[in-house]
């Protein structure tokens, strides 16, 4: 049974990551280029966690963590950039 | 290093956080490890000072527990109105941005009121003025002004289970007014 | 009667099983969302609730197989990692869509932020 679990969810974690690729490649703007790579970020995650669970060992765990910690600092760190620079066009 | 100390019982359940946290990374609550665990929490919280989180004191663990379960149940309603509204709506869906005053004025409550509804069905923070703890949403599929009314009203309750987890005194006494009258 | 523990192993599979299947759909529903919403906005909705939900069930699904008690400290401290994370990386993307005039004005219904940054904008030039 676990075999049929993990080639779905490697079918559905696979378009998703090619949706979110398709919006990072697309996005109008820099947010939503952030935001579309914060998915993807999300579903390597989710990756990572189904590994854990089929395989049944914790070995990702910290990469997880690490994962969703690089995911945050990032899309903070664009988005107090891009206001930033926004207002410093309004200035001049 | 001017700031007023706090004391150790405002300071208690950042520490027991931080040696949760350690044991966690650790994955081993031995008591050694937990120890060791404590003392460096303790170096931790002295020498990276951070303003002091002022928390009420209060925490009533009978509500605590229903709030948590009914945020869990609103947590997969939410996810299940995206992928709705993702499927069935798609470009056509309308939004809105409502102000929504909160009765509290202390930044924790703001904070935990503001991360709560940024988890719920159709609410995302957009902006939060101090001054007035008005937090301004985004919510998502609100077409009219009942909706946008509903919206408010569901803000607003939220921060009133939140107040009765763990707000101060003053806040619930106030709560329990409003909803008498 | 005691339940049998190998039928009983097989419900808590199952059990896995359906939340790692749900917890990916939830993924799925995210890159949905941020490919059929129309402006930053509501792509954000999209991207942070089912997050939240399909971090939860995996890891759910991973504290079940493994069997262990010690691990399940672990999931909680991960999830509630997210969960403080998640809000405000989503809010400072907002932020800033907001004051970029990421949004599409004809796509909302009501705007009560909109007068408060005028308002705001114009005390700042009058100040300059």
């Amino acid at each position: 049974m676990m075999e049929l679990v993990l080639t779905f969810t490697a079918v559905v974690l696979s378009l998703a990551a090619a949706g979110a690729i398709v919006r990072i490649a697309r996005g109008p703007s820099l947010l939503d280029r952030v935001l579309a790579a914060d998915v993807l970020l999300a579903i390597l995650g989710a990756a990572l966690c189904i590994d854990m669970a089929v395989n049944r060992h914790l070995n990702n765990l910290m990469l997880l963590v690490a994962v969703s910690v690089i995911g945050f600092i990032g899309s903070v760190t664009v988005a107090r950039f891009v206001a930033d620079r926004r207002e410093q066009l309004n200035e001049s | 290093m001017s700031r007023k100390r706090i004391s150790l019982r405002q300071e208690l359940p950042l520490l027991v956080w931080l040696v949760i946290v350690w044991g966690a990374l650790w994955q081993d609550f031995s008591p050694g490890n937990l120890l060791f665990g404590a003392l460096l929490a303790a170096v931790v919280a002295r020498l990276f000072y951070l303003p002091p989180v002022e928390l009420s004191g209060r925490f009533n663990i009978l509500r605590a527990f229903p709030f948590a379960l009914q945020f869990l149940g609103r947590v997969v309603a939410a996810s299940c109105q995206v992928f709705y509204l993702a499927v069935a709506q798609g470009p056509k869906v309308t939004n809105a941005v409502v102000a929504v005053p909160l009765r509290s004025h202390s930044d924790l409550m703001v904070t935990a009121t503001g991360h709560v509804i940024s988890l719920i069905p159709g609410s995302l923070v957009v902006e939060v003025d101090r001054s007035t703890s008005t937090l301004y949403i985004h919510g998502l599929n609100v077409r009219n002004a009942d909706d946008v009314l509903k919206l408010r009203k569901d803000v607003r309750d939220t921060e009133a289970g939140l107040i009765r987890v763990m707000g101060t005194k003053e806040e619930l006494a106030a709560l329990n007014q409003e909803v008498g009258t | 009667m005691s339940p049998d523990p190998s039928a009983v192993d097989a419900v808590i599979d199952a059990v896995s099983a359906v939340f790692m299947i749900v917890g990916a759909v939830m993924s799925l529903a995210a890159a949905i969302g941020l490919l059929r919403f129309p402006d930053l906005m509501s792509r954000m909705h999209a991207a942070t609730k089912p997050q939240v939900l399909g971090l939860f069930l995996l890891l759910v699904a991973v504290g079940l197989q493994l069997r262990t008690w010690w691990v399940w400290p672990v999931l909680l401290v991960a999830w509630i990692f997210q969960l403080l994370t998640v809000p405000v990386s989503a809010h400072m993307v907002g932020r800033a869509g907001y004051r970029t005039k990421h949004l599409h004005k004809e796509l909302l219904s009501t705007d009560e932020l909109e007068a408060v940054v005028l308002k705001a904008a114009e005390a700042a030039k009058e100040r300059d």
